[in-house]
């Protein structure tokens, strides 16, 4: 372990602190920029689409992990993004415009969703962002005129700046740069008074509003914030499905986004991180275990689904320490329903008292 | 720093359901005072606690702090108003640092604006060191340096405790609200606190209400002390005066006993 001696307030303002941490980071980010010179461009592709779900992930990790608010419709938002950028770019909006206003648009949709959410608790709130990622799914769909329905939309070519990005790695390029970004400005959200107010809304609400914390407003920026990345993640996915179906964002993507941040670890940006690797090797070793299984559960429709559900549940229950195990909020929230706001009055924290025996 | 303004409260009631937590209870609490308020458990000492920091709106009465009209406060302004306060039960972030804590009690004096802060822009880096430097004389004050770092799950419960009285003063409060600063803590970190609150009050000039069974340092602190029961008032005055009142003897001491 190595003992670290602060001499100025800018040393608790830095990221990385530790010696180890800076080596390690430098050497990742290295890895990540080399990356094209060592791997083929099918493989350079699913290391792009891991950073895009990483960005994903980072989204949905501001929200529920970082505020304690639940979304078990998140790929809706993931939906806005693909859809809204690639009917803008068809359109012959430029690139870069497409992209802000597509964040944009995005963000103010979350807002909305969050104004109604920031009045609901837990159970009731999963329930209505369910409804929401249902309701964006089915939109898609009917919407025919703009989005093409069922029978899908063509994402047209990357062109950035004038410049076509037709090659595997200048596509992965742009989405390393955008995922760098996210992270930094993540990371800078959560050393600053906007960040700070979220984690004190996901431990106490009672005291993040005694501190002078508009809970409701930094409800609702945490919905905007975290579907502005969702959605920019979006937008980068729809350049790597180039052909947008409205089934790519029902239930099962907001499950597996759900997925990453559990089983990556609640509570960090790494941990999203984390959970997108895991779930991009997840389909590898599904694929592997549909060979091994006998065909009667190999076979049957509806694994992955059931796959996705039962590791969620095993996260939860056991709540693994070593991947940044940080469930509470959200626990107390299911925990405690319907009776969360009652109960968060009285005297709970008796663990508190018990603490002074031992 | 703003100065300290007289906390008048008249006739102020709430029910729950039938149950008159708190019921025509009216006093005034001068600037630089200290004012303790005893009663038995669920006499609704907290209540009116929360019924000042706005998070329970009263069904009669009124709070004034100078001249502000509390009540046209919603809870989230009141720290504006120079109002702080701790709870009994303790309502730390669990999962955030010592340091983080203490920032978000920096939260009403810092602008939080997500496009600003997710680019952290040069103002808010010089935001940020400029309140850390605030927090830090709240650290040196109450000599919680070496939790600094950590995570409040890790902490004990005197250290806890410690943690959210400095949460507390990092808001710059001219009147502060203490929830039973001193329950579950051993005799030595009473002392402790007794010698904080001292300071808390001569050398910051906050006015403190506190809400404590412990009648030694009641008896210590305090220059006034009201006594409630079932929500109502029973008597107020110096410790000694309410000590010797034969209602509150029969309501409460007689329960202590
Ligand atoms: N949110 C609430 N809903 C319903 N009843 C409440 C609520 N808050 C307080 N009460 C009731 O008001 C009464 C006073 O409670 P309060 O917490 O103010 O007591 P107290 O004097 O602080 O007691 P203690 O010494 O145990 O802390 C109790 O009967 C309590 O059950
Ligand atoms: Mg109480």
């Amino acid at each position: 372990m190595q003992f670290l001696f602060k001499t100025a307030y800018t040393d608790d303002i830095r990221f990385l602190a530790r010696t180890g941490e800076k080596i390690r980071v430098a050497l990742v980010v290295i890895l990540l920029l080399a990356a094209p010179f060592m791997l083929q461009d099918y493989y350079l592709a699913e290391l792009g689409l891991l950073l895009v779900y990483a960005i994903a992930g980072i989204g949905l990790m501001t929200l529920t992990g970082h505020t304690g608010l639940v979304s078990f419709g998140h790929a809706a938002f993931l939906g806005i993004g693909a859809y809204t950028h690639s009917i803008l770019l068809s359109k012959g909006v430029p690139f870069t415009i497409s992209l802000l206003i597509t964040v944009s648009f995005s963000a103010a949709v979350g807002m909305l969703i969050g104004r109604s959410a920031s009045k609901m608790f837990g159970f009731y709130m999963a329930i209505a962002t369910l409804a929401f990622g249902i309701l964006i799914e089915t939109v898609f769909g009917e919407w025919s005129s703009l989005t093409g329905g069922h029978q899908g939309l063509a994402v047209p070519d990357l062109i950035v700046f004038g410049l076509p990005l037709a090659k595997a790695w200048q596509q992965y390029y742009l989405d390393l740069v955008l995922t760098l970004l996210v992270i930094w400005g993540a990371s800078n959200l959560f050393r600053t008074p906007t960040g700070r107010s979220f984690l004190a809304v996901r431990d106490s609400e009672l005291s993040a509003r005694c501190l002078g914390v508009n809970v409701e407003w930094a409800k609702i920026q945490a919905f905007g914030v975290s579907a502005a990345i969702t959605g920019l993640a979006g937008a980068l996915l729809a350049h790597h499905l180039s052909y947008l179906v409205p089934e790519v964002f029902g239930v099962l993507e907001s499950l597996k986004l759900m997925l990453m941040i559990v089983v990556g670890g609640m509570g960090s940006i790494l941990g999203a991180v984390f959970g997108a690797i895991f779930v991009s090797i997840l389909p590898v070793a599904l694929s592997f275990l549909k060979d091994v299984l006998p065909a009667s559960i190999g076979q049957t429709a509806g694994l992955e689904p059931l796959l996705f559900g039962l590791i969620i549940v095993i996260v939860i229950v056991f709540e693994p320490l070593g991947i940044y195990g940080r469930w509470m909020k959200l626990r107390f929230f299911f925990e405690s329903f319907p009776y969360y706001r009652k109960s968060s009055y009285v005297r709970q924290k008796s663990y508190l008292k018990t603490d002074r025996m031992r | 720093m703003s100065v300290a303004k007289t906390l008048s409260v008249r006739n102020l009631s709430i029910e729950f359901g039938g149950v008159h937590a708190v019921e025509d209870i009216s006093f005034d609490v001068a600037p630089g005072e200290t004012f303790a308020i005893i009663g038995p458990n669920g006499a609704g000492k907290s209540t009116i606690f929360n019924l000042i920091s706005r998070l329970y709106t009263p069904t009669a009465g009124t709070m004034h702090y100078g001249e502000q009209d509390l009540l046209r406060l919603p809870a989230h302004k009141i720290v504006h108003a120079g109002i702080g306060r701790t709870f009994q039960n303790i309502e730390l972030f669990e999962h955030a640092t010592v340091l983080q804590n203490l920032m978000v009690g920096r939260h009403s004096h810092m602008r939080a604006n997500p496009f600003l802060n997710f680019a952290f822009l040069p103002g808010v880096r010089k935001s940020e060191i400029e309140h850390r430097r605030k927090v830090e004389d709240i650290i040196d004050f109450l000599e919680i340096a070496q939790y600094r770092e950590q995570k409040i799950s890790d902490l004990s419960y005197g250290a806890r405790k410690n943690v959210e009285l400095a949460r507390a003063l990092c808001t710059e409060p001219t009147l502060l609200l203490l929830d039973e600063p001193a329950s579950g803590l051993n005799n030595e970190e009473t002392d402790d606190v007794s010698f904080w609150l001292d300071d808390i009050k001569h050398d910051l000039g906050i006015t403190i209400v506190m809400v404590e069974h412990d009648m030694n340092l009641v008896g210590q602190v305090a220059d006034r002390v009201m006594a409630i029961n079932n929500g109502r008032l029973l008597a107020i005055g110096t410790p000694d005066e309410v000590r010797n009142d034969v209602e509150v003897q029969r309501a409460y001491l007689g329960v202590a006993a």
